[in-house]
């Protein structure tokens, strides 16, 4: 036995596990960050106003971006009516039929588009919606984030159902249930949690997408009344205003920002608050 | 050697009256619940189930035993054609249910899936529900809606698991908070409560401990008065314990086949002799 070469290794293993903390650490420092700039510089522009008002012109103080809260809402339900069916039944497809070779092409092309930078997005959807309709519009807006949500809904609906153990399925087939209302009524279900999760991940994501929505939804001063007509959405808004040389805009930008965070916080929150596991408490 | 006439003419009482809807095709009481006949069972290249002929009669308790990959679990899983999951499987020879060919053209495997149930090794009730709602769910999701007939399936399907004194306080308590052996009885009462004429068992107390496994025994022997029952074993004792007749698999052939007496104390073959008494497997 040599006692100093064991205290070496007991050395070791602390120096390990300090540097694997540290970086576990570091990970979420970015949040902590953000979110004391965030109030730091925003929350003094928060008020009822803010949530109520109209952006004012420049030079009048005061304003909000209601009519920007309101168009991102709109911008989400938008793209959630085409990411949502589209993404859940691409990979209810994937994971429970299918075939080896078409579901590896599949899940390659969602992994590419997954990687496309958003931009470019933007860039195709003017050119299949933008132009033909003539104008930037709402409908322009919702489709690019729905085309978005699409492989990141599917690759996370495919994921969760496959964790759902196997013996489910053939206890389900086994009991002359059709294959589909298994899938649907037991494998969904069982799964269910994950995949709103993963819906609610992927409309985060897009909720603070800026640059695909700079081709298509463009932005709007005012109330959008018609979806065929550009509208405002709070990315774009902060945008326009953190580029602007003027000081009551950038407070305005600040609070944007503050303020998109804690909706998407919040939605993230209560859905998952709502779709809780109603055996959750005794298992 | 298959030994198909070895099993003509059954002991017990005439087989159960089959759901209503299925009384025209009830035969008369010596026709087998189950005729295999030439099954050959491919994966793939693997040829895991060898030209097996065996007939299961009806309303006994048919064990099969062999040692581990002997094609055991791939015969049982296509008495109810639950092999054709693996994408890969064919098979060859066939299958008849009461005279009925299950793999012709026009039957659905989800009709033969209703009509012969099944219960796995792993208990597998359905997590995101209740007692009740996992007994119930292979009539709910077949169509019925009928709450009168749900009531009265759900407790007559307890009743026959043995589970009913057990949980009817918690119909609605999530199943999964019942212990091992409950777990699998609620399974046998799920299987039970669609009426099928059949019910296949996959080492169904293999994972359980003595006393859950003593339940579940007794259980398949109330079973047998009215259902047709093939089991699946690993434990010899179990097959000599519950079954009527007995068929030994080994290297996907069927050795030998009779009744379990039989089988047990006066087998025919070396290799059956060799298994039964401990040699091998």
């Amino acid at each position: 036995m040599r006692p100093t070469n064991h205290r070496w290794r007991k050395f070791k293993n602390v120096l390990m596990q300090v540097i694997t903390c540290v970086c576990a650490l570091l990970v979420i420092a970015p949040l902590g960050l953000i979110f004391y700039h965030l109030l730091k510089s925003g929350l003094g522009s928060v008020n009822w106003a803010f949530f109520t008002e109209l952006p004012k012109p420049v030079g009048e103080s005061g304003g909000g971006m209601a009519n920007a809260i309101v168009g991102t809402f709109e911008l989400l339900a938008l793209a959630a009516c085409l990411g949502v069916p589209v993404g859940v039944l691409g990979g209810i497809y994937l994971a429970e039929y299918g075939s080896l070779h078409l579901n590896w092409w599949i899940r390659f092309g969602a992994d590419v588009l997954n990687g496309v930078p958003s931009i470019i997005w933007g860039m195709v959807v003017w050119v299949l919606i933008v132009v033909p309709m003539k104008g930037f519009s709402a409908w322009a807006g919702g489709i690019v984030l729905g085309m978005m949500m699409i492989p990141l809904v599917m690759r996370t609906t495919e994921e969760v159902l496959l964790l759902v153990p196997n013996g489910y399925r053939e206890a389900a087939l086994a009991l002359g249930i059709a294959q589909w209302r298994a899938v649907l009524q037991i494998v969904v279900r069982t799964a269910l949690k994950g995949i709103v999760t993963g819906v609610l991940l992927a409309l985060a994501r897009v909720a603070g997408e800026t640059a695909p929505l700079l081709f298509t939804a463009f932005g709007n001063q005012f109330w959008n009344r018609n979806l065929s007509d550009p509208i405002a959405a709070v990315p774009l808004q902060i945008f326009k205003y953190a580029v602007s040389p003027y000081e009551d805009w950038h407070r305005q930008a600040w609070a944007g920002a503050l303020v998109l965070l804690l909706l998407i916080a919040v939605v993230n929150v209560s859905v998952r608050v709502l779709t809780r596991d109603r055996f959750a408490q005794r298992s | 050697m298959t030994t198909a006439n070895e099993t003509v003419a059954p002991p017990g009482p005439p087989r159960p009256a089959a759901p209503k809807e299925k009384a025209s095709m009830t035969p008369g009481t010596n026709v087998p619940a189950l005729t295999a006949r030439n099954l050959s069972i491919y994966f793939g290249s693997n040829h895991v189930l060898k030209a097996v002929s065996l007939d299961v009669p009806a309303r006994a308790v048919t064990a099969i035993i062999g040692p581990s990959g002997c094609g055991k679990s791939t015969f049982l899983r296509a008495l109810n054609r639950m092999h054709e999951l693996v994408p890969t499987a064919r098979m060859e020879g066939e299958i008849r249910l009461f005279g009925e060919d299950i793999y012709s053209q026009q039957v659905e495997p989800v009709v033969v899936r209703r009509r012969v149930g099944m219960v796995f090794q792993k208990s597998n009730p359905f997590p995101t529900m209740s007692i009740a709602e996992n007994v119930t769910v292979g009539l709910r999701l077949n169509g019925m809606r009928n709450r009168a007939t749900l009531t009265e399936r759900l407790e007559e399907s307890l009743v026959m698991a043995a589970l009913w004194d057990e949980v009817k306080d918690r119909l609605d308590a999530p199943a999964i908070s019942l212990s091992g052996g409950q777990q699998q009885r609620l399974c046998i009462a799920r299987a039970l409560a669609v009426r099928p004429e059949v019910l296949l068992m996959d080492e169904p107390a293999s994972a359980l401990d003595p006393l859950a496994t003593a339940k579940i025994e007794d259980l398949i022997l109330e079973l047998k008065k009215d259902y047709t029952i093939v089991i699946v074993t690993h434990n010899m004792q179990q097959a000599a314990r519950i079954s009527d007749y007995t068929a030994f698999f080994y290297l996907g052939e069927l050795i030998e086949y009779g009744s379990t007496s039989r089988i047990f104390t006066n087998p025919t073959k070396k290799q059956t002799e060799d298994y039964v008494t401990g040699r091998f497997g």
